[in-house]
């Protein structure tokens, strides 16, 4: 099936079987390596993207089903230089380890921060249950997510 | 599914399947009417891609509704909220009238992390049948009706008898659930999930909806999750407590019966002796929180 979406704001097309992940198209046929797979099953947000400005789980999302929206990695962030809010707050407060959970922790605090409203530390731990961090005890990455949410 | 397994299989890929996209419910209709058992509905696609990968679940043809429009919606209508086939748990947790369903409300901020309420249907949720499905308890104790629709025509099932036994439900192989029912009530109500985590499938759950004279529970309805085949609506303790004060020490006796009226199991979450007694205390505090939030002050 061809598909064509909007990928860190230019327009692309592939063609796809309707059993390929979107996580699989973004890593192999885009080159887009900072999806990472982690569980596969839903459970540890280390391959989210934003589609239509939402964090979604692009192992669990069919590439069939990006056709005609808007997906956006950690790739098409910062493309004026400078790094964004939530990626500075990650660097500054060193809420990074081996680094294979952030880039699932920075599109879902760029989904936060997009929404432009402030968030307390109780509401950041309950909005980052979904991303599972293995190295940090979690303590650096809320100061981030606080410094730059809150 | 068990850990055991999930070494052995690869969930970096899906199983084959013919895909079809329809762009009208007439055209889902047919095409599930016309494929019947071996085809699946693809929604939010959080449980159904996940038994895909592990291969507990195997279908021929997968029907992707979500570009079916019109059935991504949340109306109060005609004394009903009404939830379209397509509404995620975060179109619920983003909706002001979610807050008229305060048990509801409790489970939408509960339920899985953000990405996954960000994808899952309340709909999903119910046509997995998991009898620890987070949706079930509170709108069974809101009587929820299920709007179930076929090439034949639509029918209006009763969440109660939804529900057969686990992953298994009253829809037909032709059916599809477009719409979710709560008729809305004065009353008050609560859920309570127990879980390792938040994340995690609940140990137990109750719901509970009640309207209160004063301290004394008036109408009351209860309802569990992960405590029997399905979620269960536990009648005989809602016979029991009716009548009762709240803070009345013969309140928490009287719910020895929720105890015999579930019938769990002993999983890899909990013990079916654990999950026997925590239910009567879930539904306890449930019936307290109800209570407090119906402005009540416990004496």
């Amino acid at each position: 099936m061809r598909i064509s979406f909007k990928l860190n704001g230019r327009l692309v097309e592939a063609d796809v079987e309707p059993n390929e992940l979107l996580i699989n198209v973004l890593r192999e046929k885009f080159g887009l390596t900072s999806v990472k797979y982690g569980c596969g099953i839903g459970e540890c947000g280390a391959c989210t993207v934003l589609v239509d400005g939402k964090p979604v789980l692009s192992c669990l999302t069919l590439a069939v089903d990006v056709n005609g929206r808007e997906v956006t990695t950690v790739e098409g962030l910062a493309r004026e230089g400078g790094l964004t809010p939530i990626q500075r707050a990650l660097m500054e407060e060193g809420a990074i380890q081996c680094g294979y959970c952030t880039p699932g922790f920075v599109m879902v605090g760029e989904y936060l921060y997009r929404k432009g409203r402030k968030y307390s530390e109780e509401e950041i731990r309950s909005l980052i249950r979904g991303n599972l961090c293995r190295c940090t005890g979690y303590v650096n990455i809320v100061k981030a997510f606080k410094k730059a949410l809150g | 599914m068990k850990p055991s397994t999930l070494n052995t299989i690869n969930t970096h890929i899906l199983p084959r399947f013919e895909y079809f996209e329809p762009r009208s419910l007439g055209e889902a209709l047919e095409l599930l009417d016309k494929l019947g058992s071996e085809a699946r509905i693809l929604a939010g696609g959080t449980d159904l891609l996940v038994k895909m990968k592990t291969g507990a679940l195997r279908p021929r043809y997968l029907i992707n509704i979500k570009r079916i429009p019109g059935l991504r919606y949340i109306r109060v209508e005609e004394g009903y909220l009404r939830i379209g086939a397509l509404t995620t748990w975060n179109d619920l947790e983003e909706s002001p009238e979610t807050a008229l369903f305060p048990a509801l409300l409790d489970a939408v901020k509960q339920m899985g992390g953000l990405q996954i309420r960000v994808m899952a249907t309340i709909a999903g949720n119910l046509c997995n049948a998991s009898p620890a499905a987070d949706s079930a308890p509170p709108l069974l104790v809101y009587d929820a009706e299920v709007v179930l629709a076929s090439v034949k025509g639509v029918r209006v099932v009763r969440l109660e008898e939804f529900f057969t036994g686990p992953g298994r439900t009253v829809m037909r192989e032709n059916e599809m659930l477009i719409e979710v029912k709560v008729p809305l009530r004065k009353g008050s109500s609560a859920f309570i999930k127990l879980a390792r985590t938040s994340m995690d499938l609940a140990i137990a759950s109750a719901a509970v909806y009640a309207e209160f004279e004063g301290d004394v529970v008036r109408d009351v309805k209860i309802a569990l999750g992960s405590v029997a085949p399905r979620p269960l609506r536990a009648r005989r303790a809602e016979t029991a407590v009716r009548g009762l004060r709240i803070g009345d020490p013969s309140l928490m006796d009287a719910l020895e019966v929720v105890k015999e009226e579930v019938s769990p199991i002993t999983d890899v979450r909990s013990t079916a002796w654990y999950r026997r007694e925590v239910s009567k205390v879930l539904v306890y505090d449930a019936l307290v929180k109800s209570f407090e939030r119906a402005g009540g002050v416990r004496a």
